[in-house]
């Protein structure tokens, strides 16, 4: 009893400690946010790390700005790309009264929390206008102020820019726009009416990779209207001593990334299929620093990433949850306590509970085990306690009349007669895990989550089925082990039916 | 062996127990009868330290039974219960010898222990092995039984032991527990609520009401000179139906 214990323990311990490269000084980490060009400029620096002589990862869709901008200040991460313009109105917002500011005092500011920034890297992701290109020459269009003199054009626009404060309505009297029709859609949908002649005209981001697809032209923002988002990478200041070289690397890029390029490379991500790395090492003129990962090779890193996750998290929660459930079972009133606390947190919304870890535990798979292990308790605790509970009145004074003092009267009696139900409860707790394990992407962790969040960045069904299809079945793996793990620690007389005694 | 003096004890909603004084001598067989919420089960608790009174003594070989020396004391006696309690994830053989392998019992000792109980209650040696839902009710019993005679305690407390069979295994038990009673030679005291059943292995029936003792004698003493109308009515009641005096 107490050496399986104590072996999962260590185990827990050892894989903890594995799967914690983000841990290791002398790896450089780089993260990127959770859309392809962020990814695709993540594989660049990766590339030119390796290029460099550093051992480096990367740490892919961790998440929005604001995860990625804590991690990297909290030391979790040492790179990521991010843009001026989300910098200023977002991220140092506090700072900046929430204005545009020029480079200099965003330096100054990310200077306070150690924090550098490269020179921009070329191009301006922001919002643009667009019109198809054989259209916009017909017309001869190329710039904002252009639109004033067609008041004819049909406008189509995404919701969300139809009613910021900063998108259609002051757009329109900056450049005095006299259009009147104007429609808001989906975004992509936009897309395809533009493509029908439906509509003239849309908002779009400058490096989208719908840009090209769609032969679209972004019209030039001639009165500088949009805020300018330019790309650069921020990178934690000790690396000008741990990774000179590198940091050299990264600053080679200045201005080297064009807008053209930049919805090229997004284009070939997104709509060729082509991996993000080899977009990276193709713009860099470099071999592909990673080895392309086939499909079984990925499989087997997704499933490892996926079983530490549930595994660990799993093999804790059984630790700490089937004594609380001897204790509550053993002390009504403590017992209630523990059972309700227990059941809150199960009240707690997955998502919730993963970020909620984010501030104590960073990113990566401490958080997302830690909040898995929440997660596990309860099943288990009830159960343990239920199948205690529900021992009979005279087998209780059975064992208590010949004499047995309690450890040995739970030991020899007690936990053997619950064993079902607890074995049922981790059952439960093993399959909600095993589910609940792929949000663990969202925060670093890798697992079947990983292929899923591609997926839906990439909208690659097929990418998204590497992600759910192993994850249900493994949830019934996990099911159908459980089964016969029941067989195999259910005493047999138990398995005779609850006749006799 | 056991010597109550003026215990009392109650429940929320069970049955209580006033001021009973009662002592049981060694190698006695005592039965304890009386209707449904008498007490008498509570009593059997009380001797075996499950229970504690709220007042007065339980003293067991001139030991008040407390719960600093209960356990120590529960292993010098044996108990069983009617449906035989017995735990349905251990076999026949390890329900008998439970407490004795807690307790470190060398596994020969322990084998030629179970030989000799098993002789002695007639129980098939290939049934040893087997769960208690693979047992009879009445082989449970005996189980039980062995169960409880395993550590060889002074005194053996049965509570309805026979309550659950049919009547014809009924019969036959009763004949071979009373010879094992016999050959024994230990103090018993027997909870029931059948009068002939009390008849036929008590040296001294104690007949209670409503958690007090109403008479205390032989069958004969109850019949011819009962101490109130209400063993009369309860000597009557069970006379009728089961033709008592088995």
């Amino acid at each position: 009893m107490k050496r399986p214990c104590l072996l999962v323990g260590a185990l827990a311990l050892l894989l903890i400690t594995a799967a914690t490269p983000a841990a290791a000084q002398d790896v450089l980490v780089i993260g990127s946010k959770k859309f392809t060009e962020s990814v695709v400029l993540g594989e660049i620096a990766l590339a030119l790390a390796t290029d460099a002589g550093a051992e480096a990862t990367h740490l892919r869709e961790l998440g929005g700005s604001r995860v990625l901008f804590n991690a990297l200040r909290d030391g979790e991460i040492h790179v990521y790309p991010d843009y001026t313009g989300t910098l200023a109105l977002e991220l140092l917002a506090q700072d900046t009264g929430g204005r545009t500011v020029d480079d200099v005092v965003l330096r100054g500011l990310l200077a306070t929390r150690g924090i550098r920034m490269t020179r921009p890297l070329g191009f301006n992701n922001t919002y643009a206008l667009g019109m198809r290109e054989t259209r916009a020459r017909e017309l001869n269009i190329s710039t904002v102020s252009d639109l004033v003199r067609y008041p004819g054009l049909n406008f189509g626009f995404s919701n969300e820019f139809m009613d910021r404060a900063d998108g259609w309505p002051a757009l329109r009297s900056h450049y005095g726009l006299p259009q009147t029709g104007v429609v808001g859609m989906d975004h992509d949908l936009a897309y395809r009416a533009l493509e029908s002649a439906g509509i003239d005209v849309m908002d779009l981001y400058t490096t989208d990779a719908e840009i090209t697809y769609y032969r679209l032209r972004a019209l030039q923002d001639d009165k500088n209207y949009f805020p300018e988002y330019h790309a650069v990478f921020l990178y934690r200041e000790e690396l000008d001593q741990q990774f000179p070289a590198f940091v050299h690397r990264l600053n080679t890029l200045t201005g080297t990334i064009t807008q053209d390029q930049m919805v090229l490379m997004n284009a070939r991500v997104k709509i060729d299929r082509v991996s993000e790395s080899i977009v990276a090492a193709d713009f860099l003129q470099l071999d592909s620093a990673v080895q392309q990962e086939n499909f079984s090779q990925r499989l087997r890193r997704t499933t490892l990433a996926h079983l530490t996750l549930t595994g660990i998290s799993l093999g804790l929660a059984i630790l700490i949850a089937i004594p609380l459930g001897v204790f509550a079972a053993r002390r009504p009133h403590f017992g209630h306590l523990v059972l309700g606390t227990v059941a809150i947190v199960q009240t707690i919304p997955a998502l919730a509970m993963f970020v909620f870890m984010i501030p104590l535990l960073g990113i990566g798979a401490p958080p997302a085990i830690a909040a898995l292990l929440l997660y596990s308790l309860l099943p288990i605790v009830r159960n343990t306690y239920a199948g205690l509970h529900d021992i009979p009145v005279e087998l209780q004074e059975s064992a208590e009349a010949l004499g047995l003092p309690p450890s040995a009267k739970l030991r020899l009696v007690e936990l053997p007669l619950a064993t079902r139900s607890i074995l049922a409860g981790i059952k439960t707790s093993a399959v909600i895990n095993v589910g609940t394990a792929t949000l663990g992407a969202l925060i670093g962790a890798g697992g079947y989550g990983q292929p899923i969040l591609t997926g839906i960045r990439l909208d690659d069904m097929g990418l998204i089925l590497e992600g759910a299809v192993p994850a249900a079945i493994l949830a019934l793996l996990v099911q159908g082990a459980f089964s016969l793990l029941e067989r195999w620690v259910l005493p047999r007389g138990l398995r005779l039916g609850q006749a006799g005694a | 062996m056991f010597v109550l003096e003026q215990v009392s004890m109650s429940f929320q909603d069970q049955a209580c127990i006033r001021g009973v004084d009662l002592s049981i001598p060694a190698g006695t067989t005592t039965v304890l009868i009386g209707p449904s919420g008498c007490g008498k089960s509570t009593l059997l608790k009380l001797m075996l330290g499950l229970l504690y009174p709220d007042a007065g003594s339980v003293r067991f070989a001139d030991q008040t039974v407390q719960p600093d020396n209960a356990r120590a004391l529960r292993q010098r006696m044996g108990y069983v219960i009617q449906e035989g309690g017995l735990f349905p994830h251990l076999t026949a053989r390890e329900n008998i010898t439970l407490m004795a392998r807690f307790l470190g019992w060398p596994g020969d000792v322990q084998v030629a222990r179970v030989h000799g109980l098993r002789t002695l209650t007639d129980f098939p040696a290939n049934a040893l092995d087997r769960y208690p839902a693979e047992l009879s009710g009445g082989q449970r019993q005996r189980v039980s039984l062995m169960r409880a005679l395993m550590l060889n305690p002074d005194v053996l407390l049965l509570d309805e032991p026979l309550g659950a069979l049919d009547p014809m295994i009924r019969r036959d038990l009763q004949n071979e527990l009373k010879d094992v009673f016999e050959q024994l030679n230990k103090t018993v005291v027997l909870v029931t609520h059948d009068l002939g059943e009390a008849a036929w292995f008590a040296d001294s029936i104690v007949l209670m009401r409503d958690g007090e003792i109403a008479q205390r004698g032989s069958l004969e003493d109850l019949v011819t000179s009962p101490a109130n109308r209400f063993v009369e009515q309860f000597v009557n009641a069970q006379r009728q139906p089961e033709g008592f005096g088995a």
